[in-house]
């Protein structure tokens, strides 16, 4: 501890010598006089030594704060894990009654991002293939139902699957040229190819609309009814959330399938995979094109939400929120998916009473998030199986 | 009648990196329910020649040729990993190479991939067939994880089971595929004598119950001589003697390749 002090004292010290020239010295040239500003001084002197304190804090209880949840497993809560969710499935039925249309907005779109992270986790969480251009195939489902919508009159729940088929396709699109490379070389591939998406729809004005995009896209009908603006903010909330629980269920089927199984072979080791039996090509395919479907369908929700889309919406930033949601959620976890999902979407705007703090507060909560818990919000989980002669000694 | 091929015959096998002969003019048979030892330096292109035969290099010259009971001869040279490993060609590698982050059961439930058939569709919908399929493939990893005597890690990472244990999910895993051949790159490294000797007794084992051919790449010796019905002698990449056990031992060239000549 006292090292620590002494350390804390040192940095201090080096800090304020450091910043002396400019913080505290200022040199009035018109009446030729040197001000001394020792308060400043006095304030980075103590903010480095409480810094440098709560970082050597840090390190020394790392170990503990780090490792894991807290063991529940005791208090024998699975039992109420059913009424857990019951409660949470029947929040989120009346939250539209609870809630102004601004929250109910700001919760559709945090599912909306679930859905997508849910996607790109199978492409990066469950087969290890590091997409940086998701946010493509989510371009590709709202203009394909925009477009669709402005030439042929084509309505919401048309495109809805066509959205999902055509971002599939663009999938596959993406996958042939990339089945070789691994790593860091398609993280910069897919990253073009997100790119070039963009601005394709950016450039190509007889096609696209250019940057001025695509307006008066219908909301999304019920038989045939157009809605007042109020419903259909509702409407579009629950057709979200259904969406989001259709997933969820495709998901988890998928990760424990044949299928699923041979997606994480290919993460953990490509040579091995292929080695068993497994053929890298399809299943790379199969990964693209599924997570990328999932995109689809949420461009074509994106678009009947908004009602207008224009390139902006589609840019890497949000390729980097999808994966920093898989990412922070836990590679290869539904439930941590969501998590990160939620807390990624409403954060930022319950965070508004910080102003001008709020992305710095933001900011600071992920990298907290990942010094402490590298492996996300739910770590990897396999499933157990039982067998009648091997007891209960494993689980 | 014309004698029937053997299970699998090398003619001729090379394997060129740029101007460097990997393998040379390599000529092998394996007949069925052999154990066949590949030996020599290192460096003398035992792994090469493996690679070569399992599909992750394509030969530069030479034949494969794999013939199955009752089917004509295929010529395996230019399949992918994977095509080959579905005719039959399964493989253990030298450096472990298993799926750390899944649980045992996985592990050998991938090797079941290639002999069954759920889609997507399958996968989703969950119908009849496809749980049927997957209890199939359940059942049968954890029989042979039982007849391995690792079923107790069943639930287990891989990652986490000791070394020697992890070395025999190689194994297990390689036989869910279902394999006429079995290739066990150097199985016995790191492992101390008591384990070494428990491999003999379980690669015997694995001939009988499975049925397989057994292709061994190993410098343990005392492991070669006692399991090896025949064993292949390599040497800078080409082919310096075959024989059983006993003639390996008193052979002249094989002697020089791994003592060196006495120039006294």
């Amino acid at each position: 501890m006292l090292a620590e002090l002494k350390k804390a004292i040192g940095v201090a010290a080096w800090f304020m010598f450091l910043t002396l020239p400019i913080l505290a010295v200022k040199v009035n040239a018109i009446e030729q006089t040197v001000a001394w500003r020792w308060t400043n001084l006095a304030l980075v002197g103590g903010a480095a030594f409480l810094l440098t304190l709560v970082g050597a804090f840090f390190v020394r209880y790392r170990p503990q704060l780090t490792t894991h949840w807290p063991d529940l497993s005791g208090l024998g809560l699975a039992r109420f894990k059913g009424w857990l969710l019951a409660l949470i499935a029947l929040f989120a039925a009346v939250f539209p009654a609870l809630f102004s249309s601004y929250q109910i907005n700001i919760m559709t779109s945090a599912l909306m991002y679930a859905v997508l992270g849910l996607g790109l986790n199978i492409v990066v969480g469950l087969a290890g293939l590091l997409d940086l251009g998701y946010v493509a195939f989510y371009a590709v489902g709202a203009y394909s139902y925009a477009l669709l919508n402005y030439h042929f009159g084509l309505g919401f729940w048309g495109c809805l699957p066509i959205g999902g088929v055509l971002a599939a396709l663009f999938g596959i699109v993406l996958g042939f040229p990339v089945l070789r490379l691994r790593g860091d070389y398609l993280a910069i591939v897919t990253l073009g190819f997100g790119e070039i998406i963009r601005l394709v729809l950016e450039n190509w004005n007889a096609f696209s609309f250019g940057p001025s995009g695509i307006a008066n896209i219908p909301r999304p009908g019920l038989f045939g009814l157009a809605l007042p603006v109020d419903e259909a903010i509702c409407y579009t909330y629950y057709l979200v959330l259904l969406l989001g629980l259709l997933t969820i269920f495709v998901v988890n089927r998928l990760r424990d399938s044949r299928i699923g199984r041979a997606w994480i072979a290919l993460r953990e080791d490509e040579i091995a995979c292929q080695a068993m039996g497994i053929d890298k090509t399809r299943t790379k395919l199969t990964a693209f094109a599924l997570g990328a479907s999932w995109a689809g369908l949420v461009g074509v929700m994106f678009a009947a939400k908004t009602t207008f889309i224009n390139p902006a919406s589609f840019t890497f930033q949000e390729s980097a929120i999808i994966l920093a949601i898989v990412v922070l959620g836990g590679m290869g976890s539904t439930v941590g998916v969501v998590i990160a999902a939620l807390i990624f979407i409403l954060l930022p705007e319950y965070l508004r009473a910080f102003a001008d703090y709020r992305m710095l507060l933001f900011g600071a909560i992920m990298v907290g998030g990942m010094v402490f818990r590298p492996q996300g919000i739910i770590g990897n989980v396999r499933r157990s199986y039982k067998f009648p002669e091997q007891g209960t000694g494993h689980d | 009648m014309t004698e029937p091929l053997p299970l699998l015959q090398v003619r001729h096998l090379s394997m060129a990196f740029g101007g460097l002969w990997a393998v040379q003019g390599l000529d092998l048979e394996i007949g069925a329910g052999e154990i066949v030892a590949l030996i020599g330096p290192n460096g003398a292109g035992k792994t090469t020649f493996f690679n070569c035969l399992t599909g992750v290099y394509a030969p530069t010259a030479g034949d494969i040729l794999l013939t199955r009971p009752g089917q004509a001869a295929v010529r395996l040279n230019g399949l992918l990993p994977n095509q080959i490993t579905e005719m039959g060609l399964a493989r253990t590698f030298q450096n472990i190479r298993l799926f750390p982050e899944m649980s045992v059961i996985e592990n050998v439930m991938i090797g079941c991939h290639c002999r069954h058939r759920a889609g997507i569709l399958g996968a989703i919908l969950r119908g009849r067939a496809t749980r049927a399929e997957e209890e199939m493939i359940v059942a049968r990893s954890y029989a042979i994880l039982q007849q391995l005597q690792i079923s107790q890690y069943v639930n287990e990472l891989a990652k986490n089971l000791p070394y020697g244990a992890q070395r025999c999910l190689e194994i297990a895993r390689a036989l869910a595929t279902e394999p006429l051949i079995l290739l066990l790159d150097e199985p016995a490294a790191g492992l101390n004598p008591k384990e070494t000797s428990e491999l003999d007794a379980l690669i015997l084992q694995v001939r009988e119950q499975y049925q397989v051919s057994i292709v061994l790449i190993e410098h343990d010796m005392k492991l070669v001589m006692s399991l090896s019905d025949r064993i292949y002698v390599m040497d800078y990449g080409e082919k310096i003697a075959q024989g059983t056990p006993a003639e390996i031992r008193v052979n002249s060239a094989v002697i020089k390749a791994y003592l060196g000549e006495d120039d006294a």
